[in-house]
């Protein structure tokens, strides 16, 4: 070939390599991509390598002893092994830890069968109220259950009643801010206003001090909520701020004429903004909304500096054990895998909602 | 020149009187006095900016005047909320865009305000919607979404979506204004149907073969005032304003 387009190669004549060769071009046609190339895969090849070394081949896995571990210069899967229970649960009793696992059951559960649209329904709400209820008797007790104070409660459990309870709580307030934010009354708009703007001003880490230091100082013994109470409260509000400038968003994007057509039939404010104007702003915002509520999910880990122990405090508590070698990347690693698979599957599911969305307008 | 209102004279369907609204400088509407009887039907027409719009849309309150008085079936618009609901329930508006609820399948937008304004149960509402989505012609779109449907066809569902709520007065603003020309005919020929029913229908738009087809009076607005009003054939025929025959020699002359 004498042309100077160098990233065609001269293709041989058996028919079933050409689409192969074609395919190889681009990563091979000149000098220089066949040397990144062969460079890359190199390093693919050996870091994919060490990778495997360390978590499967040398892996120390049972019996979850710490002698397993001291033998091999692998991970110490062992140690997750044997502290699962004190990584999920923290100091939760271990003999009550099935109720902290029934907890977890629940409340995943419940958040998979409320994905599907088709169930949206009101037994839905009843359902949500229903579980919390008996979330909040399985993990705390009474009636018929050992008494467990919230300052016992620990790990997976609470990582989750923090994101769902903030999120499920925090959600209809924000809607609530968003709304007044737009209102026609003064004092309401002005009160949304001064809400978010204060709470976004704010840092998480300060919200939670607040609630867990100042707090207890300005009110009277008997008025306080318990701490965890307390930092639930801190992460809702905050939430809620943030979600109501996304949903502000939305509402922002609906054409006036869609209010207007509502008006002209007769329907009333709350109905309005309910049935016609609510389901458009919040879908256009999905994408927003999930990456606040992922956000949101990650967030509830601060916890910890005011001494509740969500996930990662459990593992960090689970290593102070002299016995074992504190194989601290392969518990954070562990962790790391629970986030992620709460935060990957919310995504997920909010871009199944986005699709169904799209279908349904053609 | 106060008219007279004899107590045994039949109420008015809508009675306007000196109604004015200004944005600003801008005085939208000025000393506009109109008076609709039961079962009239009444073309708007005028230049852009002249005021029509905001006319019609002060019928149903989407826009507030601030002089004069405007009377519904007898009953005046203020700031009480729930009269106004309730005059809204009795008036039904189809928009220029129409205005469909995109999330919403043609028989929910159709049942929607049946439901929750006249909490009528749902196996109600939906005969009732197949009912006029038959009349507009188009049933069979009743499980589409509006997205899927020709401006047309969009259109008429809207009309229907007003029908459903059993509308007194039916108010138009430039109905088939953001249609294509091949539309317009089907959204007409509906509207022309109702008219012959005896729906009292105030309606703003420049279709003139409209106006002479079904209006008892076109009334012609100019700088937020009705300039002239007249019965169709004379108003065409002889305009007596200078600015009715401007208007009309722009629209009709091609």
């Amino acid at each position: 070939m004498t042309d100077t387009a160098s990233n065609t190669l001269a293709l041989p004549t058996r028919p079933f390599l050409r689409p192969l060769l074609q395919r190889l071009a681009p990563f091979v046609g000149t000098p220089l991509n066949a040397a990144l190339t062969l460079l890359l895969l190199w390093l693919i090849l050996r870091v994919g390598w060490l990778l495997l070394d360390w978590a499967v081949v040398n892996a120390a896995l049972l019996p979850a002893k710490p002698e397993t571990c001291a033998a091999t210069t692998g991970a110490c899967w062992s140690f997750v092994i044997a502290k699962s229970g004190q990584i999920l649960f923290g100091i939760y009793p271990p003999a009550e830890r099935w109720r902290a696992g029934l907890v977890c059951v629940l409340i995943l559960t419940t958040l998979v069968a409320s994905a599907r649209p088709s169930s949206w329904r009101p037994w839905l709400g009843f359902a949500w109220v229903a579980m919390m209820a008996l979330v909040l008797w399985l993990m705390g007790g009474g009636f018929g259950l050992s008494r467990v104070p919230t300052s016992s409660w620990g790990g997976l459990p609470v990582t989750l009643i923090l994101t769902v309870f903030a999120i499920g709580l925090g959600f209809p307030m924000a809607i609530l801010l968003a709304l007044g934010r737009r209102s026609g009354l003064p004092v309401v708009r002005t009160l949304s206003v001064l809400v978010i703007e204060t709470i976004r001003g704010l840092p998480l880490l300060s919200l939670l001090f607040v609630a867990s230091i100042l707090l207890p100082l300005l009110l009277p013994e008997a008025l306080l909520p318990d701490k965890f109470v307390r930092a639930l409260l801190a992460l809702t509000i905050f939430a809620a701020a943030y979600l109501a400038e996304v949903i502000r968003g939305g509402l922002q994007a609906i054409p006036s004429g869609q209010s207007e057509a509502a008006k002209a039939l007769g329907l009333g404010y709350w109905n309005t903004q309910r049935l016609i104007i609510l389901p458009q702003a919040i879908r256009i915002v999905i994408p927003a909304l999930t990456n606040t509520i992922i956000v949101m999910i990650k967030n509830t880990s601060l916890v910890l500096v005011v001494g509740l122990f969500d996930l990662i405090s459990s593992g960090k508590a689970a290593l102070s054990d002299p016995d074992w070698p504190a194989p601290s990347t392969e518990t954070f690693l562990f962790i790391g895998l629970i986030y992620f698979a709460l935060a990957f599957s919310f995504a997920r599911f909010a871009d199944f909602l986005e699709r169904s969305g799209m279908e349904k307008r053609g | 020149m106060t008219e007279t209102i004899t107590p045994s004279a039949p109420v008015a369907a809508i009675r306007i009187e000196n109604l004015g609204k200004s944005y600003g400088d801008f005085e939208a509407l000025r000393n506009v006095n109109l008076i609709v009887a039961e079962g009239e039907r009444i073309v708007i027409c005028g230049p852009s900016g002249s005021g029509k719009s905001t006319l019609i849309r002060s019928i149903n309150r989407l826009e507030e005047h601030q002089t004069g008085r405007i009377l519904v079936d007898g009953t005046e618009l203020t700031n009480d909320l729930k009269g106004i609901e309730k005059i809204r329930s009795e008036v039904g508006m189809v928009f220029q865009h129409f205005n469909l609820f995109p999330h919403l399948t043609i028989l929910e937008n159709c049942t929607l305000a049946p439901i929750w304004v006249r909490k009528l149960p749902r196996a109600e509402a939906e005969e009732i919607a197949m009912r006029f989505l038959h009349k507009v012609r188009i049933p069979e779109q009743a499980n589409k979404y509006p997205g899927q449907l020709s401006g047309g066809q969009q259109q008429r569902v809207a009309i229907a979506r007003a029908l459903c709520m059993k509308p007194r007065i039916m108010l138009f603003d430039e109905p088939t204004s953001a249609l294509d020309p091949e539309m317009i005919k089907e959204v007409l020929d509906t509207m022309i149907e109702l008219a012959d029913e005896g729906m009292t229908m105030l309606c703003v738009t420049h279709e003139m073969g409209f106006a002479q087809a079904v209006a008892d009076r076109v009334v012609f607005m100019d700088r937020g005032q009705i300039v002239e009003q007249n019965e169709p054939m004379a108003f065409f025929s002889s305009p007596q304003n200078e600015r009715t025959k401007l208007f009309l020699s722009q629209i009709l002359g091609h």
